[in-house]
C-alpha cells in the first residue's frame, strides 16, 4: 500500500531524514515513534507530498507521488499535527470545503454525516471552529482526513492535547479505521503507540533504528532478566540486607543482585538479574518462606517499549544499529509477524499480566530521570 | 479550483476584509464622483477613474494581504498542499475570489452613471473604457499583492510590502524622468503603469497596454505557484 524506497531529505547540510527504507501493507497500523525532531513529521510530510524528498521514492496505492502527485495525494487523507483546520469557518462549512477541494464523488449529505458520527462531532456541526476545545479541533482534523474515504491514513500525533478519555475514544477509533485502512500513526507517547499499532517503526536522528512488533523490538534488543523484590527481613533493620543479598546470590541462576533504598521501614529493595531463560522468581520465594522473611513486592523490569525507546534514542543507538538494520530487512519482519500479530492483547501469557504490574515503574523512572534534569537545569 | 474559490469569498466577508475594501473603495470613488465630476459639472467620468488608481494602490494589497501568508502562518496550507488539487488552482481560485471583490467594488460607478444619467447623458463608450481599464489595472496589481502575500507569513507585511511595490509603480514615470541613460528610461516609461493606465482613461484604447497588464497578471500568478512549488523542495 505504501512503499518508501531509499527516502532522504536535507535541510542545507543537515539531514533530516536519511535514507530510510519501509513498506507497509494493506489494513496495517504502523507506529511511527521517535523523540523530538527525529524526522517523524517530515518522513510523514514528505508521504504526503507536503514537501518533497531529497532522493528517493515513495509509492502510495502503487503511484509515485512525485511523477503523479494528484493521483497520489487522492488516495491519502491526512491530519497534520497541527489540524488545517480554518477558524472562521462552522465545522459544517469547513467539511463541505474539504469535501470539494477532494472532488469527493459520494453522496455528499450521507458521507458527512457518516463521519460526523464516526469522529462524534455531529452536535458541534454549526459551530465554529474558533470556538472548539482543542479536543474537537483534532477530532474535526481527522473527520476532515476521512473525506473520500481514502485507503491511506496519515496521522500525525492524533492525540495531542486531548483529554484521557478522549485519547481512549480515537485510539478505539484508529483501531476501528485500521480493519479497512491503512493508517501510519506517528507520536512520541509510547503507551499509545502499544496499544493500537500492530507494527512499530522507530526513528532516530533520521534513520530507522527499530521495525517490528513491540515484543518483536524487545525480544531482540534485550535478553535481560531484571526484577525489582521488595523483601521484609526477620529484624527489619539494614543488618537484615547483607544477610538477604547473600542468599539471594546463592540461588542458582542469578547473577546479580544489589540492594536499593528503604521503601519502608528497615524493609529495602532489592534488583536482582537473572541469567537469561532462567526464571528465579519461584526460588525466591521458597527461600523466603524457608528463611521467614515476606516478600512485600514483585516487579519484573524486563525492559518495557519505553526503555528501548530512551535506548535507542538517547546514544545507545550504535550498539543498536546492526539489530535494527536486521530488522528492518521485510522478509524477515513478515516472518517474525506471524509469530505475534496482535502484541496489545497477549492476555494468554502471564508476562503482560506482569508489565501491567511493572508498568508504571520505568514511567516512574523516566519521570525522575526528568525532573533531575530540569532540577540541574534550573541551578544553573 | 472551485472550492477554495468559494472558501476565499466567503472568508472575505467572515474576516471583514471585504466590507473594509468594499467601504473605502465606495468611499473614496464617491469622493471624487462628487467633486471630480458631478462638483465640476461634467458627465465625463474618466476624473474619477483616473484618481482612482493611488487609492488602489493602497487598498489591492489590503484584499491580498491575507490570501497565502495567512495559509502558511495558519498551517492550513498542509491541507491545500496534500488535496489532489494542483498548485495553480490553489492560486488561481484564491486570485479570481480576490478580483471578483475587485469586481463588485467596481461596479459601482453604474450607480453613478444612474445619477449622471439624471442631470445629463451618460457616455457609455469612455465609461465602459475606464471600467475595463480599471479592471485589467485590477488584475495586474492583484497579482502582484497575490504573489507577495505567498512569500511572508505575515498579513501586516505582506499588505505593507504590497503597497510599497504598488507605490514605486505608480511613481515610475516620474522616477524614469531622472534616469540618465535613455534606453533605460524608455524601458522604464514603457513598463510604467501610470501613464498607461490614464491613456486608458482619457479614451485611447491601446492593445499593447491591456496586453500588459495582462501579462504581468499572468507572470505573478506563475510567480506565486513557484513559489509554493518552492517551498516544498526547500
Amino acid at each position: 500500500m505504501i512503499e518508501v524506497r531509499n527516502l532522504s531529505k536535507r535541510y542545507g547540510d543537515k539531514k533530516a531524514v536519511n535514507d530510510i527504507s519501509f513498506s507497509v501493507g494493506k489494513g496495517e497500523i504502523l507506529g511511527f515513534l521517535g523523540p523530538n525532531g527525529a524526522g517523524k513529521s517530515t518522513t510523514m510530510n514528505m508521504l504526503t507530498g507536503y514537501i518533497s524528498s531529497t532522493s528517493g521514492q515513495i509509492l502510495i496505492n502503487g503511484v509515485d507521488i512525485l511523477e503523479d502527485p494528484i493521483g497520489a495525494k487522492s488516495n491519502i487523507g491526512y491530519l497534520p499535527e497541527i489540524p488545517p483546520l480554518y477558524v472562521d469557518m462552522t465545522v459544517d462549512s469547513y467539511l463541505n470545503f474539504m469535501y470539494d477541494l477532494k472532488k469527493c464523488k459520494l453522496t455528499r449529505k450521507a458521507h458527512l454525516k457518516e463521519i460526523c458520527d464516526l469522529c462524534k462531532i455531529s452536535h458541534v456541526r454549526e459551530r465554529l471552529i474558533r470556538n472548539l476545545s482543542k479536543g474537537y479541533k483534532q477530532r474535526v482534523g481527522l473527520a476532515q482526513a476521512l473525506i473520500n474515504n481514502p485507503p491511506v491514513l496519515i496521522l500525525d500525533e492524533p492525540t495531542v492535547g486531548l483529554d484521557p478519555s478522549q485519547i481512549i475514544e480515537i485510539r478505539t477509533l484508529i483501531k476501528k479505521l485500521g480493519k479497512n485502512h491503512t493508517v501510519i500513526l506517528s507520536s512520541h507517547i509510547l503507551p499509545e503507540i502499544q496499544a493500537v499499532c500492530d507494527r512499530i517503526i522507530i526513528v532516530n536522528k533520521g534513520v530507522i533504528a527499530a521495525d517490528g512488533t513491540a515484543t518483536e523490538i524487545a525480544n531482540k534488543l534485550t535478553n535481560e532478566h531484571k526484577m525489582t523484590v521488595r523483601i521484609e527481613g526477620t529484624k527489619r533493620t539494614a543488618e537484615d540486607k547483607d544477610e538477604i543479598i547473600s542468599a539471594l546470590k546463592a540461588i542458582d541462576g542469578v547473577k546479580y543482585v544489589r540492594a536499593d533504598m528503604e521503601r519502608e521501614k528497615g524493609v529495602y529493595d532489592y534488583d536482582i538479574e537473572s541469567e537469561d531463560e532462567i526464571d528465579v522468581r519461584r526460588a525466591i520465594n521458597s527461600l523466603s518462606r524457608e528463611k521467614g522473611w515476606n516478600i512485600l513486592m514483585l516487579q519484573l523490569s524486563d525492559m518495557t517499549l519505553e526503555d528501548i525507546f530512551m535506548k535507542i534514542t538517547t546514544g545507545d543507538i550504535e550498539a543498536v544499529k546492526p539489530e535494527a538494520e536486521k530488522k528492518a530487512s521485510l522478509d524477515d519482519f513478515q516472518i517474525s509477524m506471524q509469530g505475534s500479530m496482535d502484541f496489545g492483547d497477549e492476555s494468554s501469557s502471564d508476562k503482560s499480566a506482569d508489565e501491567a504490574e511493572g508498568g508504571e515503574k520505568p514511567a516512574e523512572k523516566s519521570d525522575k530521570k526528568n525532573e533531575k534534569k530540569s532540577k540541574k537545569g534550573g541551578d544553573k | 479550483m472551485g472550492a477554495i474559490y468559494r472558501r476565499e469569498m466567503g472568508a472575505f466577508f467572515t474576516s471583514g476584509i471585504a466590507y473594509v475594501f468594499l467601504a473605502g473603495y465606495a468611499l473614496f470613488s464617491g469622493l471624487f464622483f462628487s467633486f471630480g465630476v458631478i462638483g465640476s459639472g461634467v458627465s465625463d467620468i474618466s476624473p474619477m477613474f483616473s484618481s482612482m488608481f493611488i487609492i488602489v494602490v493602497f487598498l489591492i494589497p489590503i484584499l491580498t494581504m491575507r490570501l497565502l501568508s495567512e495559509e502558511k502562518k495558519n498551517r492550513t496550507d498542509q491541507g491545500l498542499l496534500t488535496a489532489p488539487i494542483s498548485l495553480s488552482s490553489i492560486v488561481l481560485g484564491k486570485y479570481f475570489a480576490a478580483l471578483t471583490l475587485f469586481i463588485i467594488a467596481e461596479s459601482i460607478v453604474f450607480i453613478y452613471a444612474i445619477i449622471i444619467a439624471l442631470c445629463g447623458e451618460v457616455v457609455w463608450s469612455t465609461l465602459l473604457g475606464n471600467y475595463f481599464a480599471m479592471l485589467f489595472l485590477g488584475a495586474a496589481f492583484i497579482a502582484i499583492g497575490l504573489f507577495i502575500s505567498s512569500l511572508t507569513e505575515n498579513q501586516i507585511a505582506s499588505a505593507l510590502i504590497g503597497m510599497f511595490v504598488l507605490f514605486v509603480l505608480y511613481l515610475m514615470d516620474s522616477l524614469a524622468a531622472n534616469i540618465p541613460v535613455e534606453f533605460i528610461q524608455k524601458a522604464v516609461v514603457s513598463a510604467a503603469f501610470y501613464s498607461r493606465y490614464l491613456e486608458l482613461t482619457r479614451g485611447v484604447f491601446d492593445l499593447s497596454t491591456i496586453v500588459y497588464f495582462i501579462s504581468i497578471a499572468v507572470l505573478f500568478n506563475f510567480f506565486s505557484v513557484r513559489v509554493l512549488d518552492k517551498r516544498r523542495w526547500g
